[in-house]
């Protein structure tokens, strides 16, 4: 190519601040093929676009560098300006000025140089870029939602409510998450169960869901449009269809276990049902407890006083194949781990709680009828101390986030153990309170002043039993005195972590996680709802830690952007694929043996690319012994252009 | 040599973890020596050997190649076999008698941009010392 123009962005200062933009345009004005070089102020805007399209028409450009920010921003915006002034949009190429240059260094003058030699990589880049057209590929009109708490639940009705059909995955026993644990919700101490359970049944009940229970996403394959995913169903031995949930077999079920549903602080049977407004509303025999460890075959009781007959010890587990078009991580949170929290005897005392343990012992539904009582000796505790940020913002030795929520649930756990208990006292240790959210700060006044919360800025140095009262010891930061509550329960507000198993789906999945093994989104600001993975999406605290709205709020929006791909009648993939040089190919296969996507086959002693499987990787370029496989728009020989053009001048 | 001499790096970055990584850095206004010059490329695994040769053929002090985590592969398993193939380069550019230091690989993911901003600093700070590269430039 022998017609490009080359657009340097001054990005206001961004750029301009830190790179000789005029410089730039001097020296790449110089290059052979360069035949139109400008910079203006910002080339996003509408007249900057202008100005590309305008430059393309009149001086009948072949290729275009606009020297910028990240590709990652505007690559698209400026391939469409090349489109629509009638350039081929993969003869447009973008130089990272911005984020590889001039933010992240100060001398201008070698910041010059640096940005005009990136730019002129770019330019050999485009030189030899070819024409290409999107390849198009047919949309699987359905999508898999994985995780069937509130994110997962809003995502899935949400689709299926425009008329899509949505496998819901959840691998306990009932949809409901976390937010089905707990009692009220903050700021408006909305009873959790009354506003989930009719969004758990819509679910359940609605003939676009297929709702699937106490199974797991094993293997994905695919790409976006048309994903293939194995699903494991784990068998329950109860058919849900015969259950008539008369609680007979949980009578007779000699096993017991901790309730996971109550956090340990009931038991359950080995047969059982989570909480009685479980969906389904079905009982499940947990088979890695019975039969229990020391007798080998289940004793059968259960089946004995099953009226219905619903019991079926023969129920195997099931591989269900299924082929979806988009996919939704809604896989949410669990508390930081309690044996990492020895300072504060977690897992020690009885009445050192976690919050959501404190949850169920307010919810109407949990342990003690909603009562407030110590776990040890089920008396009422008159004094309460809650300990903020226990296992956040604490990089030595914990978490290093915040976990977002820990001060608006504390803020209303006081509350309502006030409620609960009216001549009881409150304390709160906190290191500063974020009550950012509507109606958020102002509930948090409500709690110092209506129920006479008592907020003591400062860290608890050390939590110990002594005559039946829990002492804690810290300090008041703001006095600088050092406190003493003898108190007779703790409620620890646990950090938020990723759930158990999220990132082991992610590697399945293939997408990346943060550096606190949260799922990664693709852009922090603008793309928050999307993973780095085309065609799959994240929802709730499997992204970062939030609460109940935000969580719906990224719900809704997962689902928007997965509806926007369902609709599409055809869908277009990257055509920067991988290409056979036929005469240089000897077919010895190594390029078939890595790729990673199954895209290359032999065939009659030559390669073959299949182009909609292939992602353009180029781990075969890499391999090939003969350069006989290129990436298109990015061969061994534009590269080899470009190291000159990094390393000349 | 010279005081001010300033070595010249090319850094083939990933696209999805470390040229983002790298990206991050900008954003977050982080500052390292202007000495490298990043080529993005789709995948760690893309990145031939000849690409290496060819760096330092043209007169590149130092090459680094940089890759998502192992583990991390967007492609799923390229930056494997980046892994193993550069290993290979590695030693032989060590027996062809050029400096080791001159060749680095690393990991970055997106969301590392204190750990690329430290890699560069590093990278610079241990090549200055070399001086510039002629064992392999066509022309020193």
């Amino acid at each position: 190519m022998k017609r490009t123009g080359v657009f340097i962005c001054h990005c206001g200062i961004n750029i301009a601040g830190t790179v000789d933009v005029k410089k730039v345009a001097e020296e790449l004005a110089k290059h052979p093929s360069v035949v139109h070089a400008e910079d203006y102020v910002y080339m996003c805007s509408d007249p900057g676009q202008n100005l590309i399209e305008q430059a393309i028409r009149e001086k009948k450009l072949d290729g275009v560098v606009v020297a910028c920010c990240s590709p990652n921003l505007h690559e698209t915006t400026f391939r469409n300006a090349a489109k629509r002034a009638g350039l081929n949009s993969f003869r447009c190429e973008i130089a990272n000025i911005r984020e590889q240059c001039s933010w992240v260094h100060k001398d201008k003058p070698k910041a010059t140089q640096k940005a005009t030699k990136i730019a002129r990589s770019a330019v050999e880049k485009v030189r030899q870029n070819e024409s290409l057209d999107a390849l198009s590929v047919p949309v699987t009109r359905r999508a898999l939602v994985v995780g069937g708490g509130i994110s997962g639940l809003q995502a899935a009705l949400d689709i299926a409510n425009t008329g899509f059909e949505v496998i819901l995955v959840e691998r306990n026993p009932s949809v409901g998450g976390h937010m089905i644990q707990l009692s009220e919700t903050f700021p408006t101490l909305d009873c959790s169960q009354c506003i989930l359970t009719p969004k758990m049944v819509e679910v359940s009940k609605h003939p676009k869901i297929k709702l699937m229970t106490y199974s797991e996403v094993q293997d994905v394959s695919g790409y976006v449009g048309n994903f293939k995913v194995k699903i494991l169903k784990k068998p329950t031995y109860v058919d849900p269809a015969k259950c008539t949930l008369c609680d007979e077999c949980t009578k007779v079920c000699p096993i017991v276990v901790p309730n996971e549903f109550d956090l340990g602080l009931t038991g359950r049977r080995a047969i059982y049902i989570p909480f009685p407004q479980a969906i389904p509303a079905s009982y499940t025999l947990d088979d890695k407890n019975c039969p229990d460890p020391f007798t080998t075959i289940a004793c059968g009781k259960c089946a004995d006083v099953c009226n219905p007959k619903a019991i079926d010890f023969d129920q195997k587990p099931e591989i269900i194949e299924a082929e979806v078009g988009v996919i939704i991580v809604a896989t949410g949170y669990d508390l930081y781990d309690k044996e990492n929290m020895a300072e504060y005897g977690f897992g020690k005392y009885a009445d050192v709680l976690d919050g959501l343990q404190f949850e169920r012992l307010c919810s109407a539904s949990g342990p003690t009828m909603g009562q407030i009582l110590r776990p040890s000796d089920h008396k009422e505790p008159k004094e309460v101390v809650f300990i903020q940020c226990s296992g956040s913002r604490d990089p030595e030795n914990h978490c290093a986030y915040c976990s977002k929520i820990c001060c608006m649930y504390t803020a209303k756990h006081a509350m309502l153990y006030k409620h609960h208990v009216h001549d009881g006292q409150a304390y709160i240790f906190y290191i500063d309170i974020r009550s950012g959210g509507k109606g958020y700060e102002e509930f948090v006044q409500r709690a110092v002043e209506e129920d006479g919360v008592v907020y003591l800025r400062g860290k608890v140095s050390k939590v110990f039993e002594e005559k039946g009262k829990i002492m804690v010891w810290g300090v008041d930061t703001l006095t600088g005195r050092s406190i003493e509550i003898a108190a007779d329960m703790v409620v620890l507000a646990q950090a938020m972590r990723p759930s158990t198993g999220a990132q082991e789906l992610a590697k399945k999945l293939k997408l990346a996680l943060d550096k606190d093994g949260f799922l990664a989104e693709a852009h922090p600001k603008l793309r928050p709802v999307e993973s780095v993975t085309a065609g799959m999406f994240l929802a709730g605290a499997a992204q970062a830690p939030k609460d109940i709205p935000e969580a719906v709020a990224q719900a809704s929006g997962a689902a928007a952007k997965a509806v926007a791909i369902l609709s599409q009648d055809r869908l277009f993939h990257s055509p920067t694929v991988a290409k056979v040089i036929s005469n240089l190919c000897t077919g010895c296969g190594m390029c078939v043996a890595v790729c990673p996507y199954d895209a290359l086959t032999l065939k009659d002693g030559k390669v073959e690319v299949n182009e909609v499987l292939c992602e353009g990787c180029g781990t075969c370029t890499a391999t090939c012994l003969r350069s006989a496989i290129q990436v298109k728009n990015l061969t061994q020989q534009q590269v080899a252009e470009m190291i000159n053009a990094c390393l000349g001048g | 040599m010279a005081e001010d001499y300033e070595p010249r790096i090319v850094a083939f970055l990933c696209k999805w973890c470390s040229s983002a990584g790298s990206d991050l850095a900008g954003v977050s206004r982080m500052e390292y020596p202007p000495n490298v010059v990043p080529i993005q490329v789709m995948c760690s695994g893309s990145v031939s050997p000849l690409y290496i040769f060819s760096a330092f053929n043209k007169g590149a002090d130092g090459v680094l190649v940089s890759g998502c985590h192992p583990g991390d592969c967007h492609y799923i398993k390229g930056n494997y076999y980046a892994r193993r193939r550069l290993n290979l380069v590695k030693k032989l550019l060590e027996y062809v008698g050029l400096e080791t230091q001159r060749f680095q690989m690393s990991w970055v993911s997106a969301a590392e941009g204190t750990k690329f901003t430290q890699i560069i600093k590093d990278f610079v700070k241990e090549l200055k010392p070399l001086g510039p590269q002629t064992k392999l430039r066509r022309n020193p």
